[in-house]
């Protein structure tokens, strides 16, 4: 049985990047709703009631979000997009904007006109060059078609979306980094407070949202916030979108419902078909590169010996110790001939090259971790390094302006918590390490379940 | 008076005074003074939009303030965080804010090439100051040192690049001083670096206050370069009245002998400049005859700069019996038990003067006589 679509479920409709089509198959319905119908406020309420939560890792409830933006008379509100998808292994929203752009359009209008924004912007990494262009061509055929503009299919709401392009940085997918970016600076975090919603772009109230979030708005609408959160389970509700990417046979975007379990994610036909070559499972990182790691044992059960679920709380379950996070939904699988020292030093370059510069424990401590891992992985690590690396990790998390401090501490931390044998391995057979691999060990082997 | 305002009670490490709402919590602990006060090495008052950066002044926050209680998640930077009434900061009291501030000085220690005994900032800077107080004697990173290439700033600043720790706070100098900024953080990440983009001087009227706000030895004053060493100069007070209408004209000049060996603006105890001096103050007028002098500059009695410089020596305020609420710190030892190193009737610490050789006591033979 395959779970309910609600954001792909047109995606493979020839012609659906054109208007006509996406028209024809009932796009703009929402916007027909939410403008005639609806007061802004209806339409937040519906967000909130919904449960939906924001998409692009930190999970937080949108309604909330957006019900915390400041409205001071006279002074205009932003929506931000944020398309700038660089998390490693995420590409969800990349599939959403190339194939189904007037989707992420129909649910901009729909969430303008909620927060009361004029201006929509989508701010989108530099590295999707050819996308830009389909969702300016969608913005033109929605403008042409009435459903941007001035006074908006009569109801005197205007609204323009426009398209700006990143230069390329994983740190302007930080909101407020981002913000920065936007106005045309140097894309640093900001400290916060104050926050976004009280002074965003131009310090004005701004509201920053995920593509998939934003998409979501318009299931939300058509159906009913009350009808989405009944679907999923607990306080995941709605569908997710999910890249999967490794060792899989069927690496692609996956919508979900949120309650399968990880188990049936991986090796079901119909979601990644399992691990090609009939290797077996060893690790995965379930919510793009920045979430702790997880071995096959804990991945597939929690600690407590329960099946471990698709969604954020039993992703969660468990803590940092025993368990990890659903992120932006960029699932990596990895099978029993992936180095996890290496995978770890794949991570920690790329944060060491995203890092803005701006404050010290960041800047300076993703340099070390790196070239620390470095000397592991080529055979010439020290059994200090290991506990040496976990400090490192310890004193950047939490210490940093902006959370990119925490996700280039939070994998190291993870893979040394679970993987800390193959680390030691690998500094105590130097040769030996340069030839092979580590292996699958025990990583798969049943835990004994601890009664809560 | 009837629109009073009303003011914020905050308690830093058991300490409790009242300051105006807005205030920061590092501003709130530099009233109390001492030891209290956290250490900031990118923050500048009178910079708008300075701090945050460096972490080296983050605090652990116990109790958010009287109408909310709970504490605060992560440590926080200090610089940037408004006190709210009720407010409960824990700095020197936290192993955590040790912890964390004892790896922050660290990271901004690994890259930094520790050229101390070359370097022109030496005895003033602050990082020397921070890695004194916080730092760990040996280093845990074994690697190469970053080194960047050379860029020339023009006639007056000397750029180190490698001695930099990115405060930013020279970049916000040059845009809230200077009409137009040409120098800036270019790169990203560990090899980022202040430059200009394609070989520029610096050359505007004020340029030359990025130095007197360069915590480290990365922005020096090129017509001062390998001149002295600053603890061997006598700082004294002086003003003349500039033409400039933005500048203060109110500097230190630094002698040696009759010679004034570079110009300064004032520095306050927290080493941030009082007032912006223009650049014909700062390099052009290094003659006695320019200035009317005012008396000898207060110096910290912390500071290296003292030691050749006894008048107007400044005693910090001793905090340690407030914080640890009244309580005398516990002596481990007192060296004259173990020791005759010196005369036991005299506490060296306490000496108005440097410490002489008949305040110690050597094998007796060639103890002066009275």
């Amino acid at each position: 049985m395959g779970s309910r679509k609600l954001l792909l479920e047109k995606a493979h409709v020839p012609g659906i990047r054109g208007y006509d089509v996406y028209r024809r198959e009932g796009g703009y319905r929402s916007v027909e709703k939410a403008l005639k119908t609806m007061s802004p406020d209806q339409v937040t309420e519906e967000v909130k009631k919904s449960g939906l939560r924001g998409r692009g890792g930190a999970g937080f409830p949108t309604g909330m979000k957006w019900s915390f933006l400041a409205k001071p008379e006279g002074v205009p509100r932003y929506l931000v997009c944020n398309a700038d998808e660089s998390e490693p292994g995420t590409f969800k929203d990349r599939y959403l904007m190339e194939f189904l752009p007037h989707l992420l359009i129909e649910g901009l209008i729909v969430s303008s006109f909620a927060l009361g924004s004029k201006s929509t912007y989508i701010y989108i990494r530099g590295e999707y060059a050819w996308i830009p262009d389909i969702l300016e061509q969608a913005i033109a055929e929605a403008k042409n078609n009435g459903w941007l503009g001035k006074n908006i299919l009569g109801t005197g709401f205007d609204c323009e979306i426009y398209v700006h392009r990143g230069a390329g940085a994983y740190i302007c997918g930080e909101e407020t980094a981002l913000i920065e970016s936007l106005e045309g600076k140097r894309g640093n975090p900001r400290i916060k407070p104050p926050f976004p919603a009280v002074k965003g772009v131009w310090d004005c109230p701004t509201v920053v949202n995920n593509v998939e979030t934003l998409a979501a708005v318009v299931p939300i609408i058509n159906e009913g916030g009350e009808a989405y959160s009944k679907i999923g389970v607990g306080k995941s509700t709605g569908t997710k979108l999910l890249s999967a990417c490794g060792n899989i046979n069927k690496p692609g975007v996956y919508e979900i419902d949120m309650t399968i379990s990880v188990e049936e994610f991986i090796f079901s036909d119909e979601y990644c078909g399992g691990i090609p070559n009939g290797k077996r499972l060893k690790a995965c990182i379930p919510g793009g590169s920045s979430v702790p790691i997880l071995p096959a044992n804990l991945l597939l059960k929690t600690a407590k010996g329960e099946t471990r679920i698709m969604n954020y709380e039993s992703l969660s379950d468990g803590g940092f110790a025993k368990g990890s996070m659903m992120g932006s939904g960029g699932f990596i699988v990895l099978d029993e001939d992936q180095c996890v020292v290496r995978n770890t030093l794949t991570l920690a370059r790329f944060y060491r090259h995203e890092s803005c510069g701006q404050c010290s424990p960041c800047r300076e401590g993703t340099g070390w971790m790196e070239k620390i891992l470095k000397n592991i992985e080529y055979g010439k690590g020290k059994s200090s390094d290991i506990d040496l690396l976990w400090d490192i990790q310890r004193k950047i998390e939490g210490n940093t302006i902006c959370p990119l401090g925490d996700a280039a501490a939070w994998p190291v931390a993870a893979a040394i918590r679970h993987f800390r044998d193959e680390f030691e391995w690998h500094v105590a057979n130097p040769i030996a390490s340069q030839n092979r691999n580590f292996g699958l060990a025990h990583y798969a082997d049943p835990l004994e379940v601890v009664p809560a | 008076m009837a629109d009073e305002k009303k003011l914020f009670k905050v308690t830093i490490d058991n300490i409790t005074i009242e300051v105006e709402p807005g205030t920061s919590i590092l501003q709130a602990a530099r009233k109390i003074g001492g030891d209290v006060a956290p250490p900031a090495m990118c923050y500048y008052t009178k910079l708008k939009g300075s701090g945050g950066k460096c972490r080296t002044c983050l605090v652990e926050v116990a109790s958010g303030s009287t109408a909310d209680p709970r504490p605060m998640p992560k440590l926080v930077a200090s610089c940037r965080t408004n006190v709210m009434d009720g407010m409960v900061v824990k700095n020197i009291t936290s192993e955590k804010v040790i912890d964390a501030r004892n790896g922050v000085v660290e990271m901004l220690l690994i890259n930094h090439p520790l050229d101390c005994p070359i370097c022109d900032q030496a005895g003033e800077c602050h990082l020397q100051d921070l890695s004194y107080e916080h730092g760990k004697e040996g280093t845990r990173y074994e690697f190469e040192r970053r080194t960047f290439k050379k860029h020339d700033l023009g006639p007056y600043i000397q750029l180190h690049m490698t001695r930099c720790i990115l405060c930013y706070r020279c970049v916000f100098t040059a845009d809230q001083l200077t009409e137009k900024r040409v120098h800036g953080v270019l790169d990203r990440g560990d090899h980022s670096e202040i430059a200009t983009y394609i070989e520029k001087s610096l050359e505007n009227d004020f340029i030359g206050n990025i130095i007197d706000v360069c915590p480290v030895g990365a922005l020096t004053d090129k017509t001062f370069r390998f001149k002295n060493r600053v603890w061997f100069l006598n700082p004294v007070d002086a003003h003349r009245d500039c033409s400039h209408p933005k500048c203060s004209g109110k500097v230190t000049l630094w002698y040696r002998g009759e010679e004034v060996f570079r110009v300064t603006a004032r520095k306050d105890q927290w080493g941030e400049v009082e007032d912006w001096i223009c650049n014909e103050c700062r390099f052009e007028k290094k003659a006695t005859a320019d200035w009317t002098i005012e008396g000898p500059t207060k110096v910290n009695r912390h500071s290296v700069i003292s030691q050749g410089h006894y008048v107007g020596v400044v005693r910090p305020q001793e905090a340690l019996y407030d914080v640890m609420g009244g309580r005398a710190p516990r002596l481990l030892m007192d060296i004259h038990d173990v020791s005759e190193v010196n005369r036991p009737e005299i506490d060296l610490s306490k000496l108005e003067r440097p410490a002489h050789s008949t305040d110690f006591e050597s094998n007796g033979a060639d103890r002066p006589t009275k």
